[in-house]
């Protein structure tokens, strides 16, 4: 994969993740024609697309769009499936995930990703493992209670768009 | 789990990101964001050492405001400090901050390795997880050349945690791809290998990324991951749904594994071990199997899940190519996914199909989805799902099928999406000519083509549609009948104008016997659309009206009354009005038997392959999506296959050479060679005779011509001896070249142009083009002082027997260049017979007083003047076996010197002039090349083999190149020439 990104329906940028090499304004330029090509397509088009000479992926859950560039060779499938496992794994960590957590806690939802996905390739497919992983690390740390992070609840979750 | 209860809550972050999120524009949010900046400044500056949390929280906000979009030059340091917090999640937000902003300031890279390298010693799990985790992320040479020999040894170490070495392969992986040259395996193979084994599922996910990076680039070293992967693979595909726990994936067990198992596998051929063997065909079988079990969810996942892997396993089987059985049978499922209700199915199908297209034992099991392919390209809503149907339409194209597949791309094309419009064009224009039993037919389709997307049709089109008709005699008649019907419409593209203008300039006669398309209806047809058109149309068909001229005297008057009006002889374009002057010149002085031979019909071209080919092949190739980026990849190819740029130079002789009828110009200029180059064989050096004639009669029109006939003059095909300038080449003493000159002569062996040579005060540009046995070199010399060069000479010379070999002739040059200024100089060659040496060039000037002399070799070789040989692997095969006396074989082996990289050795190969043969070697690996080498006394045909080897037993790449010719200097000096290349 060489890069992974999530974009909300207003086009704004969530979260970004590069895998090759590229200069600041190259990826700005990547961001702003893909998520544009992305936001234009209807519902039920299919979700992979040749760009470049890359291949998109990209699936829409909830509010948010998650889009990833791989090769020539890479699976597109099993790719919708890598997103797919990294939402599952952002909401088992947060409860019903939805954008603002990935607003707020932009910095964990990074975590989550490295994981999960180490230079563009799965590092650990299984759930398990990787909350595993990430609730070591939490336990490592000072607890101090968000309390005040859910008051933003009402957010559409991901989770819906399960089935 | 409790929901969100491990934030570890940095308030004043959440704070500041409401804010933000409550700015109500983009004014606002940069206050805000300027704001905060300057808090943190001063805070990063205050005398106050700040504590590890609000380090922390601090750089936390400057990468939120980074990765909103703002630039942050400041924080890195504060970012390094906290990489030596003992609190993970200090730690933690340092790396994720050093992995987002990398900075190459070397102190801080430092720093960060420093870091880095306690953490990878601590032999805390998760600390060293951090560290990989921050150098896979980064991945710059600077991290490889600290750690790439580390981390090889904490993947295989016997006591290394398993996510540790998840994170190590992966990160490894990373550094291979970007510093190559750092990662060496060597020792650790074996190991590396073994991990396919581990017991711990995730352990074998992360390395087989690794392993299979590393076996496409060695594949020797680690093909023993063949058998470990069939029995991983085996032992997944045959477990139950259950067995895999956490690794089971909505019922389909560890399906990444699965897919990168057989993604590896198919870096090698099908394995030789019978029992290996067996059991992957096995596996594969079940896998098919599998696809026709009613699903055991109704969720989307498990069905990606368990189609992911068939698509993957039915890649293998394709790759294979072998297994006539397992083929159809994939391509039987793929056909039923092209019904399939999910969008995604389809297009996967459409996709993998195209593909099976190509194997000789599925090609007809592809074809009998021909209905549903077309049904799919007319009804399917999305635009990338049609282009997909295209694809496969074309590449299950075959004479039987040609007929519709072309109507209906045809169809097609009136409502396509102009996204997709210029590659259909190309495909079409391809299966057309590809696949065309009648002549007529081709041309309905291209003339249909250019009438229903003439904003597509790119000029390869056009203009391969003339060569056609101009070479086939039987399709002249139809074609100019076709295309002046074409023309009736009252608005029609000006690509049909321009086919129109061409065609019937040429063969207009053809129909000039019916009154309804008599010569003046034909005329003034075209002459309706001549206003309408751009500056390059209006010149061709200037020129079509002079051959008119030609063809039907009765027009005479009318075109001269055309040419003579103000809108052309007085057209400010200096083209239009050159040519409109010239013309009538030539139209009122020459007589008829000079016109006819001036004029005479275009001589058919020579074959080559198809250049419409050659430009979607660019278009498929990497990164070329816009028409400029083709259009200069285009140029780009063009200059590495030896010679035809349009650009420039060539193309502006080619301008101010009316003398020849220039719509020839455009069409030779294709690829093969630059337009004056090209027209010269033929119809140039007729007309070098023809104005020698005329000069007699009329001196007035020679003067009249005098800047025209100078650059005609230039043709190649003028004969070498009637230079008007005593030939300068007449040296007596050979000097000698500099050390350097063989090197620099073996830059140019697969090249054409480009940079010769350069000191501190000169700089020697070269451009050169060859055709048959001729050449021309154009050389630059640019005076890069801002001081005049005076008494500038050069001199060529052929040393030894070369004097018998090469004629050179050589322009003098001017004899003084001005400060930052360039001269040319023009050398023609002819290729008498072959030849091992390089002609020399003595320069010599005077610089500042001082006399600067030297000497180079001329990039002159033996492979300029080869042409390429097309032929099947049957007749390569046959020719190969008939040169088979030891002296007619030369072989060299020996070590590259550059990356193997196909595509570079392909360009370098075509570079050499002679035709790269696909689909003959056994070995997909080797490539072959045929070509003639053309001189004036003999031809000498010659073949090529060129067998790399990634991995030979000294670890070294090493290639073997074998050249047979029918004369064995020849062999033996392309042999030399070669080994230097790759």
């Amino acid at each position: 994969m060489q890069f992974m990104l999530l974009f909300s329906r207003q086009g704004k940028l969530r979260l970004q993740k590069w895998y090759v090499p590229l200069s600041d304004k190259e990826k700005k330029k990547i961001t702003r024609e893909l998520v544009q090509t992305v936001l234009a397509r209807k519902p039920k088009m299919c979700s992979f697309l040749e760009w470049r000479d890359l291949k998109i992926v990209y699936k829409r859950y909830a509010s948010l769009y998650f889009c990833c560039a791989i090769e020539d060779q890479d699976n597109e499938l099993i790719t919708l499936e890598i997103i797919h496992r990294y939402v599952e794994l952002l909401d088992k960590y947060f409860g019903s995930v939805c954008e603002l957590d990935i607003i707020f806690n932009f910095e964990k939802a990074y975590f989550i990703l490295d994981e999960f996905l180490l230079g563009g390739e799965a590092q650990e497919t299984s759930k398990k493992n990787v909350l595993k992983a990430i609730e070591q690390a939490d336990l490592l740390q000072e607890v101090r209670r968000l309390c005040f992070l859910k008051a933003f609840r009402g957010q559409k979750h991901f989770a819906e768009q399960y089935s | 789990m409790p929901a969100v209860s491990k934030g570890d809550g940095m308030r004043g972050l959440a704070v500041f990101i409401s804010d933000i999120r409550n700015c109500k524009s983009k004014e606002a949010e940069i206050k805000r964001i300027n704001k905060e900046l300057a808090n943190i400044r001063s805070k990063f500056k205050g005398d106050k050492a700040l504590d590890g949390y609000s380090k922390k929280k601090y750089v936390c906000k400057l990468l939120f405001i980074f990765l909103l979009g703002h630039d942050i030059d400041f924080g890195h340091m504060e970012a390094v400090n906290l990489l030596s917090s003992n609190k993970y999640t200090e730690k933690q937000i340092g790396y994720l901050f050093i992995s987002v902003l990398v900075n190459s300031n070397s102190e801080l890279i430092r720093l960060i390795n420093n870091a880095i390298k306690n953490d990878l010693s601590s032999r805390n799990p998760t600390f060293m997880c951090l560290a990989l985790h921050c150098i896979a992320n980064v991945g710059s040479r600077e991290m490889a050349e600290a750690f790439a020999g580390e981390i090889p040894r904490i993947l295989v170490a016997g006591d290394t945690m398993d996510s540790v070495k998840q994170s190590a392969a992966l990160c490894l992986l990373r550094l291979y791809k970007t510093s190559p040259d750092l990662v060496l395996m060597g020792e650790w193979t074996s190991r590396v290998v073994h991990l396919l084994n581990d017991q711990h599922m995730g352990v074998v996910t992360a390395a087989i990324s690794l392993i299979t990076c590393l076996s496409q680039k060695n594949p020797d070293e680690f093909k023993t991951c063949v058998s470990l992967a069939v029995s991983r693979l085996s032992r997944i595909v045959s477990s139950a749904s259950t067995d895999l726990q956490d690794y089971t994936y909505y019922f389909v067990p560890a399906p990444w594994l699965s897919c990168k198992l057989l993604r590896l596998l198919q870096c090698y051929p099908p394995p030789e071990d019978g029992a290996v063997k067996g059991r992957l065909v096995e596996c594969l079988e079940t896998i098919l199997n599998k696809a026709q079990e009613p699903p055991k969810s109704k969720k989307v996942q498990h069905s990606n899940a368990k189609n992911a892997i068939l698509f993957e396993a039915i890649s293998l089987i394709i790759h294979y190519d072998s297994e006539p059985n397992l083929l159809v049978r994939a391509c039987n499922q793929l056909g039923q996914f092209l019904q399939h209700r999910e969008t995604n199915l389809r297009y996967l199908a459409l996709e993998s199909m195209c593909t099976l297209a190509s194997s000789e034992f599925s090609h007809e099991a592809v074809k009998t989805h021909i209905e549903t392919v077309i049904n799919a390209l007319k009804t399917e809503r999305d635009v990338s799902v049609r282009q997909r149907a295209a694809d496969l339409l074309y590449a299950m194209c075959d004479r039987s099928n040609a007929k519709q597949i072309v109507a209906e791309m045809l169809s097609y094309l009136e409502t396509a999406d102009y996204s997709i419009r210029e590659e259909m064009v190309l495909k079409v224009a391809i299966l057309a000519e590809k696949y065309a039993v009648d002549y007529s037919w081709y041309v309905d389709t291209i003339l249909n083509l250019i009438r229903i997307a003439g904003d597509y049709v790119s000029e390869e089109v056009w203009y391969r549609v003339i060569q056609i008709v101009i070479n086939r005699d039987d399709v002249q008649g139809y074609a100019a009948k076709t295309v002046f019907e074409a023309l009736q419409a009252p608005a029609c593209h000006e690509n049909m104008v321009k086919v129109g203008g061409y065609i019937l300039g040429e063969f207009g006669n053809l129909i000039a016997g019916d009154p309804r398309s008599s010569p003046l209806v034909q005329f003034n047809l075209l002459h309706s659309k001549f206003h309408l058109c751009s500056v390059p149309t209006r010149a061709l068909l200037l020129s079509a009206y002079i051959k008119f001229i030609n063809l039907f005297p009765e027009t005479k008057s009318t075109i001269q009354e055309v040419l003579r009006s103000d809108s052309q002889i007085r057209n400010s374009d200096v083209e239009l009005q050159q040519r409109a002057v010239e013309y009538l010149k030539l139209s009122s002085i020459a007589s008829t038997d000079v016109l006819a031979t001036v004029l005479e019909e275009m001589p058919p071209f020579p074959e080559r392959e198809s250049s419409i080919l050659a430009k979607l092949k660019k278009k498929k190739g990497p990164g070329a999506v816009s028409v400029n980026e083709l259009e200069e990849g285009k140029r780009e190819g063009g200059e590495l296959n030896g010679g035809g740029e349009r650009g420039g130079d060539s193309s502006a002789i080619a301008a101010s050479n009316a003398s020849t009828p220039s719509p020839s110009a455009d069409l030779l200029g294709l690829r093969a060679g630059p337009p004056v180059t090209a027209a010269a064989p033929s119809a140039g050096s007729l007309l070098v005779d023809v104005f020698s004639e005329a000069g007699i009669n009329d001196d007035g029109f020679l003067r009249d011509l005098e800047p025209t006939t100078e650059s005609s003059d230039s043709l190649l095909a003028e004969g070498p001896g009637d230079s008007d300038s005593a030939p300068p080449s007449v040296v007596s003493e050979d000097p000698t070249p500099l050390p350097e000159s063989d090197e620099l002569l073996n830059k140019f062996v697969c090249k054409n142009n480009g940079v010769l040579f350069e000191n501190q005060l000169l700089q020697i540009g070269i451009k050169s083009e060859y055709r048959q046995n001729l050449g021309r070199i154009y050389l630059f010399y640019g005076n890069k002082t801002s001081v005049q060069f005076v008494t500038f000479t050069t001199t060529v010379t052929c040393p030894g027997e070369l004097q018998s070999q090469l004629n050179v002739q050589s322009k003098p040059v001017e004899p003084l260049i001005e400060g930052g200024a360039q001269v040319q100089q023009v050398i023609n060659i002819e290729c008498l017979t072959d030849f091992s040496d390089a002609p020399l060039l003595n320069i010599k000037f005077r610089y500042g007083g001082a006399l600067q002399n030297l000497t180079l070799k001329l990039p002159v070789t033996i492979n300029k003047f080869f042409q390429p040989t097309e032929m099947a692997s049957h007749d390569f095969f046959q020719r190969w076996k008939q040169l088979s006396q030891p002296q007619q074989e030369a072989q060299k082996i020996f070590k590259a010197s550059h990356a193997m990289d196909t595509e570079v050795l392909k360009a370098k190969l075509l570079g050499l002039g002679m035709a790269l043969l696909e689909n003959v070697d056994p070995n997909p690996e080797n490539f072959v090349c045929a070509g003639v080498i053309q001189s004036k006394a003999q031809q000498v045909g010659s073949l090529l083999r060129l067998e790399p080897n990634a991995q030979a037993q000294s670890g070294e790449q090493m290639y073997r190149l074998t050249v047979r010719s029918s004369k064995d200097t020849v062999s033996k000096r392309l042999c030399e020439l070669l080994a230097e290349q790759f």
